[in-house]
């Protein structure tokens, strides 16, 4: 079946005052109709800036290259080459995001159900009273208690996880086909991230939607997600079915974040493990394996280039020319 | 163990007057209300809960940088809200804060030397040359090169931002130093950097930390004993390993079996306790226990009458009436 988003060679880079910043390097990945992607990174690793170029939301002194062919039911296009009003259209409609600061991304002195209300009127031609019947549905849907009398409340009266919510709502209200999460539940405790979580997974199996995950917490991603795309240095390194990830790391950087979570279980005297090294710098345009300055199983061949992706299991793959369970180089197949 | 702050009934409420709230006058967010605690020397004190429950206020009005509505902070026996501007400044030095956002807390004009020298530019008759040997010294304290000193803030990532900020913060021989959650925003690996790094430099130079974080799990790692907020108020306080293995209270229980596991298999087996409910406003707090609304366990007693904050055990304090005799499962 062909995929419902299919992005390839993805790169974006922004022109600053002072040099090029080469955000994002080649990055490739499919997204099923849905399911649910993860992507994990550090911060600056360009997990944001990925979607932003796929949704044409970033300033204009701005680079992007590849293609993102969105596959819908009845037709097809290539989401980097549409044009700016063809993208509008289809955000909001076919593709929605959520994104870290819900408080920021509401408009303060609108009613949450008023936002609601809006979105379903432009998007989807509802009349008011169609529309605000459907907008107390959905506050119901996403789990808010008395949503008729909270459809009059103003987002500063909601709490963190509550406006979250709303935003889902809003996001859900026109049924998209791809959600973007942009770590929705990174500001908010265990309890109500544990809520999102459950929320996300049962609206993804109601309604069908395939949903693109953003975080940089690694527990939250194994009870989420059936992918997970790993970033480092704005390229995916490492793209695996979730349980092979988690059981058999691919890439040196998925090994060492996976090594460096801290255990419930274990004592506070405990030392942590870490990756020694900083991030790569985001300011030369990147000609050898980013993660090489760090890299423990470094060898000649990852300075001179740009490891390409190899499959080495079935969905995994990993760009990387270490092959971490043999002890040897990688060969090309 | 030597004591060197003390936290007695520290509340701070802010007024909110604006045009938004037009209806019923005046409205009162209690941001931290009734909270008190005490911070042995040369130990860490994590603060956890989540966002808007009050950690970054009561680090600021510790610290005076806001005043408190009402209690009182000793330092070392010094009652902080009694002591002049001209006083408090000198006390400054012995206390530092590093702030969440490692971006906007350095100067992208200045250099790293200038950043970090600069507190003892201004607070010291140090010579450039001591200066300058004291950034060294810094830099290589927080794992960075003395060469770092000439570069500007954008060309460090997030870890080592907040590196560069904690050496700014150690220029002046602090004894106490407040985190207000630094390593939120960092992946696993450089938050266990960080971590590590806090970890050595207390027992290098016998720093006392307040370190401030939503996440319960890498706190452990850093903190002596682990303090639990909700709604502006402390609900338990116990020594880490204590409070994982015994928590008492049904919203620390809450907040630990809804870790999540970093293990799929385990992940989608278990059954983690969803609190139903949302966190009530701090603007109109529930009355009794804060906690009661969202409480699995609570009954008739939690939502008319407020527990006391007391100590359960020696050295562990909580604040429920049920601590101990229900548990959330
Ligand atoms: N408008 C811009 N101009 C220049 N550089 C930018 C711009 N936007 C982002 N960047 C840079 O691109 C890189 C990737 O940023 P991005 O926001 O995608 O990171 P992220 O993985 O989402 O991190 P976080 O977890 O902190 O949200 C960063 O180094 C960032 O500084
Ligand atoms: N100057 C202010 N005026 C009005 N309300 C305020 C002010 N400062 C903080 N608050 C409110 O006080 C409460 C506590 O805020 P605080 O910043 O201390 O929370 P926090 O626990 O540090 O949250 P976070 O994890 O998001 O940093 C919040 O409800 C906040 O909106
Ligand atoms: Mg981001
Ligand atoms: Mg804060």
């Amino acid at each position: 079946m062909k995929p419902l988003l299919s992005v390839r060679n993805l790169s974006t880079r922004f022109d600053t005052f002072d040099g090029s910043v080469y955000a994002v390097n080649d990055v490739s990945f499919d997204l099923k109709a849905g399911e649910t992607l993860a992507v994990v990174g550090e911060s600056g690793s360009g997990k944001s800036v990925t979607m932003l170029s796929l949704l044409g939301l970033l300033p204009r002194s701005t680079w992007v290259t590849g293609s993102a062919i969105f596959a819908p039911e009845g037709f097809e296009l290539d989401l980097l080459s549409v044009s700016k009003a063809e993208l509008n259209s289809l955000r909001g409609n076919k593709i929605s995001i959520i994104f870290q600061d819900a408080l920021r991304s509401l408009n303060p002195v609108m009613t949450v159900g008023e936002q609601i209300t809006e979105s379903l009127i432009t998007h989807h031609q509802y009349n008011k009273n169609g529309a605000h019947k459907r907008a107390v549905e959905l506050l119901e849907m996403v789990g808010i208690a008395q949503p008729d009398k909270r459809y009059y409340a103003y987002p500063h009266m909601f709490s963190g996880g509550m406006r979250q919510r709303a935003m889902i709502a809003i996001a859900i209200s026109c049924t998209p086909d791809i959600l973007i999460a942009d770590e929705p539940t990174t500001a908010l405790d265990v309890t109500i991230q544990a809520q999102i979580v459950e929320l996300t997974r049962r609206l993804q199996q109601d309604l069908g939607i395939a949903v693109i995950w953003i975080t940089h917490d690694l527990g939250v991603v194994a009870g989420l997600a059936d992918r997970v795309m790993v970033m480092y240095g704005g390229t995916g390194v490492e793209i695996a079915p979730v349980d092979l990830l988690y059981e058999n790391p691919g890439h040196p950087y998925t090994a060492g974040l996976l090594g460096a979570i801290p255990s419930i279980a274990g004592s506070s005297a405990d030392r942590l493990v870490s990756i020694e090294g900083a991030p790569p710098d985001l300011f030369q345009e990147p000609r050898h394996c980013q993660f090489a300055w760090r890299c423990r199983y470094v060898f000649d061949r990852c300075w001179k280039e740009k490891p390409p992706g190899y499959i080495i299991s079935p969905g995994q793959v990993v760009k990387c020319f270490y092959d971490g369970r043999e002890k040897t180089p990688r060969v090309e197949e | 163990m030597e004591k060197l702050l003390r936290v007695e009934n520290i509340s701070k409420y802010f007024d909110l007057k604006s045009g938004l709230f037009k209806f019923g006058g005046a409205q009162v967010v209690r941001a931290v209300d009734n909270v008190s605690f005490e911070l042995y020397k040369n130990q860490t004190l994590g603060l956890v809960g989540e966002s808007g429950c009050g950690k970054s206020t009561l680090g600021r009005v510790i610290l005076r940088l806001q005043e408190p509505t009402s209690g009182t902070v000793y330092f070392e026996d010094t009652n902080l809200s009694l002591l002049k501007p001209e006083e408090l400044r000198r006390f400054r030095i012995k206390m530092q804060i590093v702030f969440q956002d490692s971006y906007s807390s350095l100067n992208p004009r200045h250099s790293i030397g200038e950043i970090i020298a600069e507190p003892m530019t201004i607070h010291t008759r140090m010579t450039q040359h001591e200066i300058r040997a004291r950034t060294y010294e810094l830099l290589n304290l927080v794992g960075l090169k003395p060469s770092h000193a000439s570069r500007f803030p954008h060309e460090f990532s997030g870890g080592q931002r907040q590196r560069i900020n904690i050496a700014r913060t150690l220029a002046l021989y602090p004894s106490f130093v407040i985190c207000d959650e630094p390593i939120s925003a960092l992946d696993v690996s450089i938050q266990a950097q960080v971590v590590n790094l806090l970890r050595d430099l207390q027992k290098e130079l016998g720093i006392t930390f307040l370190f401030i974080a939503h996440d319960l799990s890498m706190v452990k790692y850093i903190s002596d004993r682990i303090a639990v907020m909700y709604l502006g108020k402390i609900m338990e306080l116990a020594g880490s390993d204590l409070l994982f293995a015994n928590p008492l209270h049904p919203y620390t229980q809450s907040l630990i079996s809804a870790i999540p596991i970093p293990s799929p298999q385990e992940e989608r087996m278990r059954k983690a306790v969803v609190l139903e409910g949302e966190v009530p406003s701090p603007v109109n707090p529930p009355a009794g226990c804060v906690f009661h609304t969202r409480c699995p366990v609570a009954d008739d007693l939690c939502s008319s009458s407020e527990p006391d904050y007391s100590e359960h055990n020696p050295g562990h304090f909580v604040a429920c009436h049920y601590a101990a005799v229900r548990r959330v499962e």
